[in-house]
């Protein structure tokens, strides 16, 4: 479980997220959706610790992460895996020695135990013979399973996911949603996704949180989403015309 | 200000870099890779230069030399001295700044900018110390190499040029290279390249590390890594001329 306490960040005088107080619990896929420039990548990024907030709190589990020392943040971090909006892929290494690369850091197995680890993760992202590939060989989907598949390497109690659709068809989109909510519930994780998608919304949506302005503006799940009054939210769900004429029928 | 500011950064930077390793096997096959990298894959380069420099030194000095009273060993004494004391540790690290430098902060920058560093953070890892210090390890303990090599092309080159043109005779040549010569010359020149392989690699490091935005701004923190790097040789090779030659 993660838990937002009155968290505020702002940068340069101007204030990206007021007051914000949100509790992810676990086993759940937890989406936070709002429009560009709303806070939500801010506010994922402060959740891990790339940003400092400037009060309030963060706390995983029972830990107050805000407050921990850098040492003691290293030890959550190695609880969290990431998934970020372009992979963040190694350059250098292939898609094997990306998905092994925190394994080899941070655990003492052998080549072998860690060869096994690798290719479980890369089957449960339903990648296969794609090991010796480098990151600039495969497609922008298969980029974002390696990600996957390197964020669930370590058995992580958190996932992160920043915009895992962005630059992805539909369908694949799907699957990538389908994935991680797979992932989330097989493993108990915590998992928070940042989105735009609706496709994501209705297909994956435990929890969905809507950020507006640096606010937390509307909670709810896939259900009452759609049926909900709230009129940023409206018109965040029915933003075409066609879904505006759905609503009305 | 902004120079107090950076100044003050880039030591932050360097205090998070001097950390040990996550593991020492990761950071030994780094160290390796990174001299291959920056120290093998230089050879080429510094070896035309340091052939041709040293050649191009030869001539000038016995050209420049008409005075039947000064000796023709002078010419190979020149040639010597002229590369272990300035040619190989400074020139060549000038232009070692501009080929490593830049490679160290575009690669750097990129990881910066498509947020591979961001996910080293996330991972728990120290991203400076795992980046940097393989870096300027690996720069620090081959450049030596790279320097002596250096001068001894340098003067090879020197010397086949003398030879080639006739400007010196052989026996001349090899006189005045070992004409008063200072075995503590050599140790200047490896205590001033191993301080401008730390500069090297330092400065493009924390230029690549602050890199922000796109693809525009890693070309300029590439060039701004060698600008920098290539200044603070220049003012550290007068201040340790001063401090160990005088």
């Amino acid at each position: 479980m993660i838990k937002l306490l009155n968290v505020c960040k702002s940068f340069e005088g101007r204030q990206v997220l007021k007051n914000i107080s949100i509790t992810f619990e676990a086993g759940k896929t937890n989406l936070i959706i709002g429009k560009s420039g709303s806070g939500k990548t801010v506010m994922m990024k402060s959740m891990v610790g790339l940003h400092e907030i400037d009060s309030g709190e963060i706390i995983f589990g029972e830990h107050s992460f805000s407050k921990m020392s850098f040492k003691e943040r290293k030890e959550v971090r190695k609880e969290i895996g990431m998934v970020f909006q372009g992979g963040a892929l190694f350059d250098s290494y292939n898609v094997e020695e990306n998905v092994m690369f925190p394994l080899s850091v941070f655990t003492e197995l052998t080549t072998k135990e860690k060869k096994d680890r690798v290719n479980f993760c890369l089957d449960r992202v339903n990648l296969v013979n794609v090991g010796h590939l480098f990151p600039s060989e495969i497609s922008g989907g298969m980029k974002k399973r390696v990600s996957i598949a390197r964020a669930i390497a370590m058995n992580p109690k958190y996932l992160f996911c920043d915009e895992p659709n962005s630059g992805l068809d539909p369908q694949t989109s799907i699957v990538i949603d389908n994935l991680i909510h797979e992932i989330t519930q097989e493993f108990n994780i915590t998992t928070i996704i940042n989105t735009h998608d609706m496709n994501s919304v209705m297909e994956i949506g435990d929890k969905i949180v809507y950020i507006h302005k640096g606010e937390r503006w509307w909670e709810g799940d896939s259900q009452s989403i759609l049926t909900t009054n709230n009129e940023e939210v409206v018109d965040f769900v029915y933003a075409s015309k066609y879904m505006k004429q759905m609503r009305k029928i | 200000m902004g120079f107090v500011y950076h100044i003050g950064r880039y030591f932050l930077l360097l205090r998070h870099t001097f950390h040990l390793p996550e593991k020492s096997k990761l950071f030994f096959k780094q160290v390796v890779h990174e001299m291959n990298a920056q120290g093998v894959n230089s050879l080429g380069i510094v070896a035309v230069m340091s052939l041709f420099m040293g050649a191009v030194i030869t001539l000038q000095t016995a050209f420049n030399i008409d005075n039947p009273l000064i000796p023709q060993s002078t010419i190979g004494f020149a040639t010597a001295n002229s590369m272990i004391l300035e040619f190989s540790p400074t020139i060549i690290s000038l232009i070692l700044a501009g080929k490593i430098g830049s490679n160290i902060a575009s690669e750097i920058g990129t990881m910066r900018i498509s947020e591979q560093i961001d996910a080293l953070e996330i991972m728990g890892i120290n991203p400076a110390s795992y980046l940097i210090l393989p870096k300027i390890t690996a720069a620090m303990l081959i450049n030596p190499f790279i320097v002596i090599i250096s001068m001894g092309l340098g003067i090879f080159g020197g010397y086949a040029a003398g030879m080639f043109t006739g400007v010196v005779a052989q026996n001349d040549f090899i006189d005045g290279i070992l004409l008063d010569f200072r075995p503590f010359n050599v140790v200047y020149a490896l205590i001033k390249c191993i301080i401008f392989a730390f500069i090297i690699t330092s400065i493009s490091g924390y230029q690549g590390y602050y890199s922000n935005g796109g693809s525009l701004e890693v070309g300029q923190s590439s060039t701004r890594a060698v600008v920098f790097s290539s200044i603070v040789i220049v003012l550290f090779n007068l201040i340790l001329t001063k401090l160990l030659l005088q």
